[in-house]
């Protein structure tokens, strides 16, 4: 019954973030409502027993990217001009229409599959520890891993190339 | 009442649906950029809440990758936006319509 508790307190705040920052006007106020999406979100991970991927959700996403956003807004200025005006009522029912038969539509496929009625949280037979985690990642899934360092190289050269050789004549403005 | 996996992957659901609102409805870069990630999120979260159902740490090593490409999408996208915004003066994605920087 606790563990009930917990879970409807942070699912509210993780749904009234997400919704925030759909429909906050000003960019700065979504990225504060992800936020608080993102810490929900790791309080359910410890639920689930995956304390390490709880920890890491806390330290890259509510840390790093979030930051990230942040920076960026702050670079290019806090634009408000979009919700109010930008779309029709048309563009919003729409949305809503999609986004509802969406939702429905996964509800419906996986209600046979998900309501197993078995109660997971009665054996605690899942440890996320950083041990159990690394234990696969660098058992199984070793070339995977190294292949992400892979990705993430790429990525960082390519962000380098983007903001040091613009294609335009803009060049004057970059620093060497 | 108790708590069973099935809340967890219905929260999922609930929380993909209002990034796809989100990318949906939104003109700002940024702003979809962040429905986005909360789409990842979800689908973080539902692969947590399985690798507990099953009992398999598995779930948590691909959480854990999905979490690598979504830092290096927004190390990108976000490098666009940057981009863009240089020659546009704009976030908007409603003025980028010539596939030209």
């Amino acid at each position: 019954m606790a563990e009930m508790i917990v879970f409807i307190i942070f699912a509210a705040v993780a749904l009234i973030g997400a919704i925030s920052m759909v429909a906050a006007s000003n960019p700065v106020y979504s990225v504060i409502g992800l936020l608080a999406t993102m810490f929900a979100i790791a309080v359910l991970y410890l639920m689930l027993d995956a304390h390490f991927v709880a920890a890491i959700q806390v330290i890259i996403y509510a840390g790093a990217v979030m930051t990230l956003f942040l920076f960026v807004i702050m670079l290019i200025g806090v634009d408000t001009s979009d919700v109010y005006g930008a779309q029709t009522l048309r563009q919003r029912v729409m949305t809503g229409i999609v986004a509802l038969t969406f939702f429905a539509s996964i509800a419906l496929a996986g209600r046979t599959v998900w309501i197993t009625g078995s109660d997971a949280f009665g054996k605690p037979n899942l440890n996320g520890t950083a041990e159990a985690v690394a234990g696969e990642l660098f058992g199984t899934w070793t070339i995977v891993f190294l292949s992400t360092v892979m990705l993430l190289t790429i990525a960082a050269v390519g962000t380098i190339a983007l903001a040091y050789f613009p294609q335009d004549g803009t060049q004057d403005e970059v620093p060497r | 009442m108790t708590l069973t996996i099935t809340w967890f992957l219905f929260l999922a659901a609930g929380l993909f649906s209002i990034g796809l609102a989100g990318v949906l409805i939104r003109r700002n870069a940024l702003v979809m950029f962040m429905s986005i990630e909360l789409m990842l999120n979800a689908a973080n979260l539902t692969f947590v809440a399985v690798s507990k159902e099953l009992g398999l740490i598995e779930g948590q090593v691909t959480a854990l990758f999905v979490m690598v490409v979504a830092a290096t999408e927004v190390t990108i996208g976000l490098a666009i936006i940057v981009a863009v915004f240089r020659t546009r003066s704009s976030a908007n994605v409603d003025e980028l319509a010539e596939l030209k920087g």
